[in-house]
């Protein structure tokens, strides 16, 4: 039966809905503040946003955005290609290029149909897609579409890039390589100085994308291709507004002049309405202000530090070095909802991820830091994994 | 180039800690309808594959490939 394929998620569904535990779609009532609201009737410090600087909340983005609607209304009701360019689409671009320091950057609607639309069409029938095994699912998707031939890499291992780039010969001048500068669900930092070498020695085009990096890593916050000085060798980045910059929307930056073309072709770019203006408005504050206030960086990493030193210190088991994705990684899912449920109860709301959506078969509870937090709240959250321990809920020695 | 035969046996023995119902190992043995395999598991086997023969085994012919069989059979296709 075609509903055949769907029994198992709504057995875990139902599963779910008998111990009475919402960890997918858990509704968030109210906002307090960038890092507090009301989620399911509690009150709670929010550590599962992504808001990484706290901009969703910022007054001056809430009065751009306003001010935006006033000026040009709800929507764009069209396409870029059709009736949906407006003068804010385009500054943003030039902000965006401006900010990467290139010429050329196209937004799009969501940062998943940026990276779905950019990898979906950049290779094509005949070209090569050498992507890290860990990537994002929008990236899975993009590159299923483009008739390419497809080559996973081990996650993070760039000994196993260079194999397959030497595998390929001379095919790697019609090669894109697709890396992300964090990995969403552990937190772990690419190591694209070792990727760019790679690809310098043996060619092709490499696509970094920043979504949890941009506006988090590098002296100007462009992300970690900027940490680790390899921007020169980065032909596209991609990323989203969704995060740091704390509004919806992606886009991609290019040094290639191509990328003009390369836009008419992009179907999630041409298919589907445009950004609204007030979301524009508050993404282009956002971006001036991630480069205005570099202390906020500085701010969110020493909450980072401070959280992933804290869940350290208890045993648990986190990703591999700090960063402002902290996940807490556990062996058995009933425990996972058991440990969400209860720091849920002691006012800290968390991600859980199961598999397939984390890169083993782990699960997680999967932490994410903001600036906004004080240190107060951070150690709020270390506290309620230590209720998880005194409960007995996770014994260290079991963690996966 | 390795032949089909030297994938197959390399795949059967590279399938052993992976075939926890303990099933037998043909060319018709189903990765997953048979043996189970995960996504994340048929991957770990992939690479297995690839690292051992020096290879790169495209991720587009997984679609067309349910059986030990014919997964050896792609793999030789792809590198005659």
């Amino acid at each position: 039966m075609l509903f055949d394929k769907f029994q198992e998620m709504a057995d875990f569904q139902a599963e779910l809905a008998g111990k009475d535990v919402k960890p997918f779609g858990a509704v968030t009532e109210e906002l307090i503040s960038a890092t507090e609201g009301i989620v399911q009737g509690k009150q709670v410090i929010l550590a599962g946003t992504n808001n990484y600087l706290g901009l969703s909340y910022d007054s001056r983005c809430i009065e751009a955005s306003r001010a935006a609607v006033d000026k040009w209304g709800t929507g764009t009701t069209g396409s870029r290609l059709a009736n949906g360019s407006f003068a804010e689409h385009q500054a943003l671009e030039a902000e965006m290029a401006d900010f990467y320091g290139v010429d050329h950057a196209i937004c799009f609607s969501t940062g998943y149909s940026a990276t779905m639309g950019m990898t979906a069409t950049l290779a094509g029938p005949g070209d090569v897609i050498l992507l890290d095994g860990d990537s994002h699912s929008s990236i899975y998707s993009g590159v299923k579409l483009s008739g390419a031939e497809i080559i996973r890499f081990k996650h993070n291992d760039p000994e196993d890039l260079a194999k397959r780039l030497r595998r390929l010969g001379d095919r790697t001048a019609n090669t894109l390589i697709i890396a992300e500068g964090i990995y969403s669900m552990l937190g772990d930092v690419a190591p694209l100085k070792e990727v760019a070498a790679i690809k310098r020695e043996y060619g092709g085009y490499l696509m970094v994308d920043e979504a949890h990096s941009m506006g988090v890593m590098g002296e100007s916050g462009r992300g970690a291709a900027q940490a680790a000085g390899i921007e020169n060798d980065v032909d596209f980045f991609a990323g989203t507004f969704s995060k740091s910059l704390g509004g919806i929307g992606g886009f991609c930056t290019s040094r290639h002049p191509e990328l003009e073309a390369i836009r008419f072709c992009i179907r999630p770019y041409i298919f589907t309405a445009s950004l609204t203006p007030s979301v524009v408005a508050s993404t282009r504050e956002a971006l001036r202000i991630v480069r205005a206030e570099p202390e906020l960086r500085d701010r969110l990493w020493d909450n980072a530090g401070r959280l992933f030193k804290g869940l350290t210190d208890l045993g648990l088991m986190l990703g591999p070095s700090v960063s402002p994705v902290v996940a807490v990684q556990l062996a058995d899912r009933a425990q996972a909802i058991d440990c969400w449920q209860a720091l849920l109860n002691a006012g800290v709301y968390v991600n859980m991820v199961v598999p397939p959506a984390t890169p083993s078969t782990n699960f997680l509870l999967r932490n994410s830091v903001s600036a906004a937090h004080s240190t107060e709240q951070i150690d709020q959250i270390i506290g309620a994994y230590a209720s998880l321990l005194d409960g007995g809920l996770i014994n260290p020695d079991q963690a996966a | 180039m390795a032949d089909y035969r030297e994938y197959l046996e390399f795949m059967y023995g590279a399938l052993g800690p992976l075939n926890k119902k303990d099933v037998e190992l043909t060319e018709t043995t189903d990765l997953v309808a048979d043996i189970g395999l995960s996504s994340l598991e048929v991957m770990e086997f992939i690479e297995k594959i690839e690292d051992h023969f020096d290879i790169s085994i495209p991720l587009n012919i997984l679609p067309d490939v349910n059986t030990i069989g014919e997964l050896a059979q792609k793999v030789q296709e792809l590198n005659p």
